[in-house]
C-alpha cells in the first residue's frame, strides 16, 4: 500500500498556508523534524502533524560571505515546541543576529522552482 | 570496540600519493593504486600479496571494483563505507576484523581525490536537503561555523584561539616538506584574512587540493618479519550522531566523546598516555571540539587549551604534527593522513617534525558536518 502523500508534501501544503507544521511522536513523547515517515526516537511510525506556534529561539548563527552578493545570516531556531531546524533571521543585520534572541516564524514565499519556506524575524518586529 | 582485539592487526606500509595540484589526466584510480604501490613497496609485500581491498572517494561510483581492475587483483574481503572524511578509520575497525577473522591477510587502505584539479563541485556534488538548501548555507563551512558561534557563546571561546590552532598548524607544515603551504602564519593574519563564514576566515578552514594515499595492514604473525616497525591497532571507536547540522543533538559536543572512549577503553590507555595527537582539522574549531571531546582537557577549555603555542612544535601536546588539513594538505576526505602521519611518528620518520620517542598515537577522524567520528589508536611493539 503506498502512502497518498510524502511528509515534504504535507509539509510544503502547510507553508502554502502560512503554517509551520511539524510531526509529534505520541510514543516518544516529543517533538520530531524534520517531518518524516519514522520517529527517530522510538522507532514508531505514528506521528501526528500539528503546526507551530512559530516562536523560537537562536540556537547557533553565523553569517555566510559569498564570493558574489552581500552577507547572509544562517541560523539554527529552537522552536517552543522541541524542535530545531536551520533557517534565517530577517529584517535585522545578519551579524546582529544573536544566539537567544527571541524569533517569530514568517513564510518566504515560493519563487520559481523554490517552495515557499520558513524564516524567522526578531519577535519584537514582529508583524 | 567490542569484539575487536587490541593488537590484532598492525599497520605496515604507509605512504602517501602525489599530493596537492596533480598532473594532467590523472584520477583517483591512478591516485590509489600510486598509493597502495608506494605502501606495499614501504612494506616489502608485493601487490599480489593484498587479499584485503578497502577504498573511499567521492568520485568514483565503484571504486571497488575499478581499483581491483586497475590493480589486476581479486581480493577476498572488500569494503567501501563511505562516511565521509572519517571513512578510514571506520575502514581500520573493518580491516582488523577481517584480519582477526581470517577472512584476508593483507588489507590495503586506500583514497584518491583530485578535487582542486576538477573543482570542488565536481568532486563533490551536493545533494539538495529541502530543509536546508533554501537558506543557501556553504557546505560544510556554514555547518562548522554554526558550531562554533554555540561554543563561543557557551564556553566564551575567542576567534584569536581558534587561530592559534591555525597558527600551530602551520608552523608543523613548515616542518614537512609535503606540506601545501611554505609561509609562517600569525595570528594577526588569520583574523584578517578573507570572511567566509562567521567566525572563519579562510585561514580557519582547511586547504583544497588533490591527493591520495594508503597503508597496508596484516596480522601481527606476519608483521614481524615485513621491512618497517609495525604499528599495531590497540583501540578503535566510532559514532554517527546525525547527517545535518541542523540535526546535530548538541553542537558542543561531538561523537568523538564515544568513540574516545570506545577506543581508549579497547587501548586500555588514557589521554595522558598518548605521544602523539593527530585530529581531524578541517576547521579550527574541529581540534579545540576533539581535544575535548577525547579527553585531552574538559569541556569548554579547548580554546585556553591551545593558547600560548601549546600544540605547536615545542608545545606540551604534539597535535597535528603534518600541519594537518589547514597547511598540508585536504583532498575532501583526510582521514587517510591522519593515519599516515601517526604512523611514521611511531616508526621515528617523521624527521624534522619527529616526536622524541613516540610510542602511542591517535588518529581522530571527522566526517560530514562533524556527523560522523571514528578514533584509532596505534602503537609500536613495546605497547602491545
Amino acid at each position: 500500500m503506498a502512502e497518498a502523500e510524502s511528509p515534504l508534501a504535507i509539509y510544503q501544503a502547510h507553508l502554502e498556508k502560512g503554517e509551520l507544521a511539524y510531526q509529534w511522536s505520541p510514543e516518544a513523547g516529543r517533538a520530531v523534524f524534520y517531518p518524516r515517515l519514522v520517529c527517530p526516537y522510538s522507532g514508531s511510525t505514528v506521528l501526528e502533524w500539528r503546526v507551530a506556534s512559530g516562536l523560537g529561539t537562536v540556537y547557533a548563527t553565523t553569517v555566510t560571505h559569498p564570493q558574489q552578493g552581500g552577507p547572509y545570516n544562517v541560523a539554527l531556531i529552537d522552536c517552543d515546541e522541541g524542535f530545531r531546524l536551520m533557517s534565517r533571521v530577517e529584517e535585522i543585520a545578519p551579524m546582529a543576529v544573536a544566539i537567544g534572541m527571541r524569533v517569530k516564524f514568517r513564510v518566504h514565499p515560493a519563487e520559481g522552482d523554490q517552495p515557499a519556506y520558513p524564516v524567522f524575524v526578531p519577535v519584537e518586529g514582529a508583524r | 570496540m567490542n569484539g575487536l582485539q587490541r593488537g590484532a592487526a598492525a599497520v605496515v606500509g604507509a605512504a602517501e600519493s602525489d599530493l596537492g595540484h596533480v598532473a594532467d589526466g590523472f584520477n583517483v584510480i591512478d591516485l590509489m593504486a600510486q598509493g597502495i604501490a608506494r605502501a606495499a613497496e614501504d612494506a616489502g609485500l608485493k601487490i599480489r600479496d593484498i587479499d584485503g581491498l578497502i577504498c573511499a572517494t567521492t568520485q568514483a561510483r565503484t571504486s571497488g571494483l575499478s581499483l581491483s581492475e586497475y590493480l589486476g587483483i581479486s581480493p577476498r574481503f572488500v569494503d567501501t563505507t563511505i562516511l565521509g572524511g572519517s571513512s578510514f578509520m571506520f575502514h581500520v575497525a573493518h580491516a582488523v576484523a577481517a584480519l582477526q577473522l581470517g577472512l584476508c591477510e593483507v588489507a590495503a587502505i586506500a583514497y584518491g581525490s583530485t578535487q582542486r584539479s576538477v573543482g570542488r563541485r565536481q568532486a563533490s556534488v551536493r545533494e539538495v536537503n529541502p530543509y536546508e538548501t533554501p537558506y543557501r548555507p556553504f557546505l560544510p563551512s556554514t555547518a562548522y561555523a554554526l558550531a562554533a558561534s554555540r561554543h563561543m557563546h557557551e564556553f566564551g571561546t575567542t576567534r584569536e584561539q581558534m587561530a592559534e590552532v591555525a597558527v600551530a598548524a602551520r608552523q608543523w607544515a613548515l616542518l614537512n616538506p609535503a606540506a601545501w603551504e611554505k609561509k609562517p602564519l600569525t595570528i594577526p593574519e588569520v583574523l584578517s584574512a578573507r570572511m567566509v563564514s562567521y567566525p572563519f576566515t579562510v585561514r580557519d578552514i582547511c586547504l583544497v587540493t588533490d591527493g591520495g594515499g594508503a597503508i597496508i595492514l596484516t596480522t601481527p604473525e606476519r608483521a614481524k618479519d615485513l621491512k618497517k616497525p609495525p604499528a599495531y591497532v590497540l583501540g578503535c571507536g566510532q559514532a554517527i550522531t546525525h547527517a545535518n547540522i541542523s540535526s546535530m543533538p548538541d553542537l558542543t559536543v561531538s561523537g568523538a566523546l564515544e568513540s574516545g572512549r570506545q577506543a581508549f577503553a579497547m587501548a586500555g590507555l588514557k589521554p595522558s598516555d598518548i605521544d602523539v595527537v593527530e585530529l581531524y582539522d578541517a576547521f579550527t574549531i574541529n581540534t579545540i571540539l576533539f581535544l575535548e571531546d577525547l579527553g585531552f582537557c574538559p569541556k569548554g577549555e579547548g580554546g585556553r587549551f591551545v593558547e600560548g603555542g601549546r600544540i605547536a612544535p615545542g608545545g606540551a601536546l604534539p597535535v597535528n604534527t603534518n600541519g594537518g588539513g589547514l597547511s598540508y594538505c585536504h583532498p575532501g576526505m583526510y582521514g587517510l593522513f591522519l593515519l599516515i602521519e601517526a604512523v611514521r611518528q611511531l616508526r621515528g620518520e617523521s624527521a624534522a617534525r619527529q616526536v622524541p620517542n613516540a610510542q602511542t598515537a591517535v588518529a581522530h577522524g571527522n566526517g560530514g558536518v562533524l556527523s560522523s567520528q571514528s578514533t584509532i589508536i596505534l602503537g609500536t611493539a613495546a605497547t602491545v
